[in-house]
């Protein structure tokens, strides 16, 4: 397939947004890809609008970036307005306003999640057309495709922060092995009411899955070791 | 032409008019005009001291080369430049305009631009024509918030990185610095890292070639190297050169046409204000 450099850029992604017991984590992977050619193998999308709300964002890398610009701007001078910070409602129906108005026109599909002081921790879902859904998790982005089996097994109600964030890095890395759009890093963000921690889990530190080689020096080593098991049907 | 009713008043946007002709044409068989594009290498790095860009130097229209020796590293700020990949006309055209925005901007700030600055103006502007104004930019300077170096694409997305590549020579450039990058590097290293990058796209991609230029941007001063590279000279078979002596070519006929030159005078009256 040729290669085009000038295929508009979108971010294959996988995207995910969980809360737990106190607060939301949401997690991303770090490819951006432009055709076959990865442009950005470490990008950041998990994209800060205020200080309490994050968007974690998936589809065209510019139409994601220019929403998430507005919005930031929007929620700024709505925080200056009403004196307190924004709840992740407004945030996450500003982006739904802007999704829906224009919905001829872009291609992304994102996932809002933070913590105010009157709901606690939210994630909400807005997908391609502008729809808006509260969920207690939500995932986005092509490699979505290959974590609904795995949330209707592993997802529970009232997980601790730690379960929650183990869950959505192993989440990520499952979709990282099964989606050619999806790779790199996997970067995490714990929203709460003591703050923001953001975390970064570099590709050689997550867990190898079904039938992935473990990386080799040479390929002598290849050659000389057996070779490994067919697939059984 | 009845038709046209000058009541109605010109209003902005794409203008149909010719499109017709053009149809009629392609039809028989006249083929459009192709764009100049900088098929290019174009290359950014953030060193220890601040960020150095780098950029080939052909420019090329279809399968020809335009310009053996074309600038793709263009001036926005004293301490911002901007490599231009994609249309020619588009990168020359987005970057005068974001250079001219900052210059009106630093007259009502006083301040020095910074390069978030042109990011922003670069990506609305771009985002706003959906991609039709073909220009992938490597944005690299040092502003108070310290060393930047951010790519910029047609539709108007925009990433942050510590080294990057753009144009047709992107991957044999970014093999090159996937190799051989690391943080904190020296001055002469970064500049040869960049050499190498631009090298390696101007020898293995069609798109790009002859010379190499560098542009290093530190804090309060900026060093612009054209042509700081020349790996593709001029080669002649002979090394003499070539003289031409009279009489080496056959004079068929001769025929002298004198111009007898006219000088009117005519009287005039002396400007007055």
């Amino acid at each position: 397939m040729d290669l085009d450099l000038n295929a508009p850029h979108s971010m294959g992604t996988t995207i995910i947004g969980v809360t737990y017991d106190g607060g939301v984590v949401l997690g991303a992977d770090s490819r951006t890809s432009t055709g076959m050619y990865v442009a950005n193998r470490a990008s950041d999308k998990i994209t800060q609008l205020t200080d309490n709300v994050y968007i974690c964002r998936s589809g065209s890398a510019a139409d994601s970036q220019v929403i998430s610009d507005y919005v930031r701007y929007f929620l700024h001078q709505h925080t200056i307005q009403l004196g307190q910070p924004a709840t992740v409602k407004v945030a996450a129906n500003l982006v739904r306003l802007l999704s829906y108005q224009n919905k001829n026109m872009l291609q992304m599909g994102v996932i809002i999640g933070g913590w105010d002081k009157y709901e606690g921790g939210q994630i909400f879902s807005v997908p391609l057309g502008g729809t808006i859904l509260k969920q207690p998790f939500a995932i986005g982005g092509s490699g979505s495709s290959y974590l609904y089996g795995f949330f209707d097994q592993a997802w529970k109600e009232g997980m601790s922060k730690d379960e929650a964030e183990k869950l959505v890095v192993k989440a990520v890395s499952l979709a990282i092995a099964r989606d050619g759009a999806s790779g790199g890093v996997v970067r995490t963000v714990i929203i709460n009411a003591d703050g923001v921690t953001k975390n970064f889990y570099s590709g050689d530190s997550l867990p190898l899955w079904h039938e992935e080689l473990e990386p080799q020096n040479s390929l002598l080593d290849i050659l000389s070791s057996s070779s490994p098991e067919p697939m059984s049907t | 032409m009845a038709r046209f009713n000058s009541d109605i008043p010109t209003k902005g946007g794409f203008s149909f008019d010719l499109c017709q002709r053009n149809e009629m044409l392609l039809k028989k068989g006249v083929q459009l005009p192709s764009f100049r594009k900088t098929g290019t290498t174009i290359v950014g790095l953030v060193f220890q001291d601040g960020v150095i860009l780098g950029a080939d130097t052909r420019a090329t229209e279809g399968p020809i080369v335009a310009d053996k020796n074309c600038e793709k590293i263009h001036y926005m700020a004293p301490n911002i430049y901007c490599c231009g990949a994609g249309t020619a006309a588009d990168t020359e055209a987005v970057t005068d305009m974001v250079s001219s925005q900052l210059q009106l901007h630093r007259y009502a700030t006083g301040r020095e631009s910074r390069v978030i600055t042109a990011l922003t103006l670069l990506k609305s502007h771009l985002f706003s024509y959906q991609g039709h104004v073909s220009a992938a930019l490597v944005l690299g300077g040092v502003d108070v918030t310290g060393p930047h170096l951010h790519t910029v694409y047609p539709h108007g997305s925009t990433d942050t990185l510590p080294f990057a590549t753009m144009g047709s020579g992107s991957l044999a450039a970014m093999a090159v610095f996937e190799s051989n990058f690391k943080e904190g590097l020296t001055r002469d290293e970064g500049i040869k890292l960049v050499s190498e990058a631009i090298c390696s796209g101007i020898f293995n991609d069609l798109g790009s070639g002859s010379n190499v230029d560098v542009c290093v941007i530190t804090k309060g001063h900026t060093e612009y190297l054209r042509n700081h590279l020349l790996p593709n000279p001029r080669t002649y078979v002979s090394s003499r050169g070539y003289s031409f002596v009279k009489g080496h070519t056959e004079v068929l006929t001769t025929k002298i046409t004198p111009l007898k030159s006219k000088a009117l005078t005519t009287e005039v009256d002396a400007m007055e204000e």
